[in-house]
């Protein structure tokens, strides 16, 4: 296994939207890697950049948004450099993507095989049209479309909204991408399908090699699926770590909080959720300080004035914060 | 499909009948006799309604009309060709075949012009190309086509000499230019207006991110899964086009002084001559349905979620 190698290296990245009130600092400087055959969850709540990161990822970020700063690399190589054709023939084939509403993201008007054997089409791989017909029902059988042959020449409308995910799933892995984006797969899904197609993630990605950026807001998805978890506050990483770490051993206000929010099945005594007090910040006019300063229970004067930087908290654990340095000097004075 | 087809033809002609009828109505509502002229006689009146058989009692004419068109019998003229076939004057004259083709060619023009400079101003919108046309699809739509008619013929027939002023017999590719511009022009700039509205709404759809998403080139985002979709309300406007072109091409044939059945038609009401104005109505009556059952069809090959029967498969 590979596993150590890096795929996907994005530094500094920072993506804004120029909008008529001003910029918008969508994504502000965010940094991480992802190894081949390692899924990445990505929690945040809703507008704190973690759609607009990955869109930036695979190029489909749409004026009024730019990326502004910053690199992606994969496997080595710059995307942000590539162009026009490069990307084209970058997305789908090396990188491909998942999207949250599986009702709306099937073009209506054509059947499933045509836009699954589309997407195998459109890069020059050598294909046949009857080969690129063989090898989608081949992708649909391995999502578990049962009766494949027949359903591939069905028109989306005649699929059920899990089915639609899987022939998206089918669509997105047909070209044997390195890295699948994920953006909310199953959040306009039941739960009973939630859990499918879940399931049917976790078994690809073995399967394929693949490794997946899981974008979510739900962390019991996360829990399910991932190897490390970066959480994302208004355009910032603020937390990242291995799974199990994110869960048990939180370091961050923020992502308590977001945990102390989440139901749990396993803790019989807490029956009241604890939300999160007081709104996202303003992107518009971000604070000088720490973006979740306003909101934590335990700010400081210093997170006000001062952006925190990241501290080691364990191993591949990283947390922003200025009260891992309150901790630290309350540590070193004990002793 | 069949079925449908079927079905529809049933109802095709019960409304034919429903038609026949008002208008039959009405042909008798409007005081007037296709013999009166300065110098007949009361006798004289009385003596060829008694030949035509006008002075039987109304229900009785209808009823022959409707018998006669059961037959495929459409009459012989009272007047503008007295005694000859209406069927004749219609099909044989080539009135009919001018019509049609003047409003063929100006429903093509319209469709061949009007969808791609919509995908166009849609594909470039906010430029300056997209403004451009905006203005003039809005000019387009304001403009009554007898003024544009005006304005073609005054500019490249009486001034430039470019264009035959007269069309008459539409004998030469000259001839056709003015009429089917003039005629095709509200159409073509309205279907470039509905053409962009549906597209721009296409193209943010998500599927058009998910054909991005697997790298699909830019031209067939815009002529595969874009266009399809957003044809879908311009073919819902075609039917109503056509009715269209046939009421606006009276207009036009008389600017142009093209016999066709248009101009045959207005006159056949000024003359009262009912067995042209029942046959021309049920001509174009019939030709508007057929057109209606057409784009239905249409709709069921652009979009296949429309099923056709109402009964989902």
């Amino acid at each position: 296994m590979d596993e150590k190698k890096t795929l996907l290296e994005i530094k500094d990245l920072k993506v804004s939207f120029f909008t008529p009130a001003g910029e918008v600092k969508a994504v502000n400087g965010i940094s991480y890697s992802l190894g081949y055959n390692e899924v990445m969850g990505i929690v945040g709540e809703s507008g704190s950049g973690k759609s607009v990161e990955a869109y930036s990822i695979i190029g489909l970020l749409q004026p009024p948004g730019k990326v502004v700063g910053g690199s992606i690399e994969f496997e080595g190589e710059n995307v942000l450099e590539y162009d026009d054709e490069q990307m084209r023939q970058f997305r789908g084939n090396k990188v491909s993507m998942i999207f949250q509403n599986p009702m709306t993201c099937l073009n209506p008007v054509y059947t499933i095989g045509n836009q699954l054997t589309e997407a195998l089409l459109c890069h020059d791989k050598g294909y046949t049209k009857e080969q690129a017909r063989a090898r989608a029902i081949e992708m649909l059988e391995l999502v578990g479309i049962n009766n494949a042959e027949k359903r591939i020449d069905q028109y989306p409308h005649e699929f059920s909204g899990g089915m639609r995910q899987r022939a998206m799933i089918a669509m997105a892995l047909i070209c044997e991408p390195k890295l699948l984006i994920a953006d909310e797969p199953t959040t306009a899904l039941d739960v009973t399908i939630q859990a499918q197609i879940l399931e049917l993630m976790k078994d690809l990605q073995k399967k394929e090699n693949t490794s997946i950026i899981f974008i979510t807001h739900n962390l019991g998805v996360v829990a399910e699926i991932c190897d490390r978890v970066s959480v994302m506050y208004a355009g910032h990483i603020i937390e990242q770590g291995p799974v199990n770490d994110i869960f048990y051993d939180p370091q961050h206000p923020y992502t308590k909080g977001l945990l102390a929010s989440t139901p749990r099945l396993d803790e019989e005594g807490r029956e009241r959720l604890i939300p999160i007090e007081g709104t996202p910040i303003d992107l518009l006019n971000p604070p000088k300080g720490c973006n979740f300063g306003p909101r934590c229970k335990d700010c400081m004067k210093i997170c006000l004035r001062e952006k925190p930087p990241f501290v080691e908290v364990g191993e591949g654990h990283i947390s922003a914060c200025w009260l891992h340095f309150k901790d630290q000097a309350g540590k070193e004075e004990k002793k | 499909m069949a079925g449908y087809i079927i079905k529809r033809i049933a109802v095709a002609i019960l409304t034919l009948l429903v038609i026949m009828c008002i208008t039959f109505l009405l042909m008798n509502a409007v005081p007037g006799s296709p013999f009166l002229t300065e110098k007949s006689t009361p006798e004289q009146i009385a003596r060829a309604n008694a030949k035509y058989g006008l002075d039987k009692p109304l229900y009785v004419q209808l009823f022959n009309y409707i018998k006669n068109y059961l037959k495929g019998d459409l009459g012989t003229s009272l007047k503008m060709q007295e005694g000859t076939a209406v069927s004749k004057i219609i099909f044989h004259q080539g009135k009919f075949r001018l019509s049609i083709k003047l409003g063929v060619y100006a429903l093509l023009l319209a469709i061949i012009i009007g969808i791609p400079l919509g995908c166009i101003a849609a594909y470039n919108r906010g430029k300056w190309i997209d403004g451009f046309l905006r203005v003039l699809t809005t000019v387009g739509v304001a403009i009554p086509t007898f003024v544009l008619a005006t304005l073609l013929l005054v500019s490249f027939a009486v001034k430039l000499k470019w264009l035959p002023t007269l069309s008459s017999s539409l004998t030469s590719f000259k001839s056709y230019i003015m009429p089917v511009v003039a005629l095709s022009f509200y159409y073509t700039c309205y279907i470039a207006k509905l053409t962009r509205t549906s597209m721009l709404d296409a193209i943010n759809q998500d599927y058009i991110r998910t054909a991005r998403a697997k790298g699909v080139k830019t031209r067939s985002l815009i002529l595969k899964h874009a266009l399809r979709n957003s044809l879908i309300p311009v073919i819902t406007y075609l039917g109503p086009v056509l009715a269209g072109i046939i009421t606006g091409s009276f207009v036009i044939e008389s600017t142009f002084s093209i016999p066709g059945l248009g101009r045959y038609y207005i006159q056949s009401v000024l003359t009262r001559d009912y067995p042209v104005i029942m046959a021309t109505t049920v001509v174009l009556s019939a030709l508007v349905i057929f057109m209606n059952l057409v784009v239905d069809i249409a709709y069921k090959i652009v979009d296949p979620r429309i099923t056709l029967t109402g009964k989902e498969d």
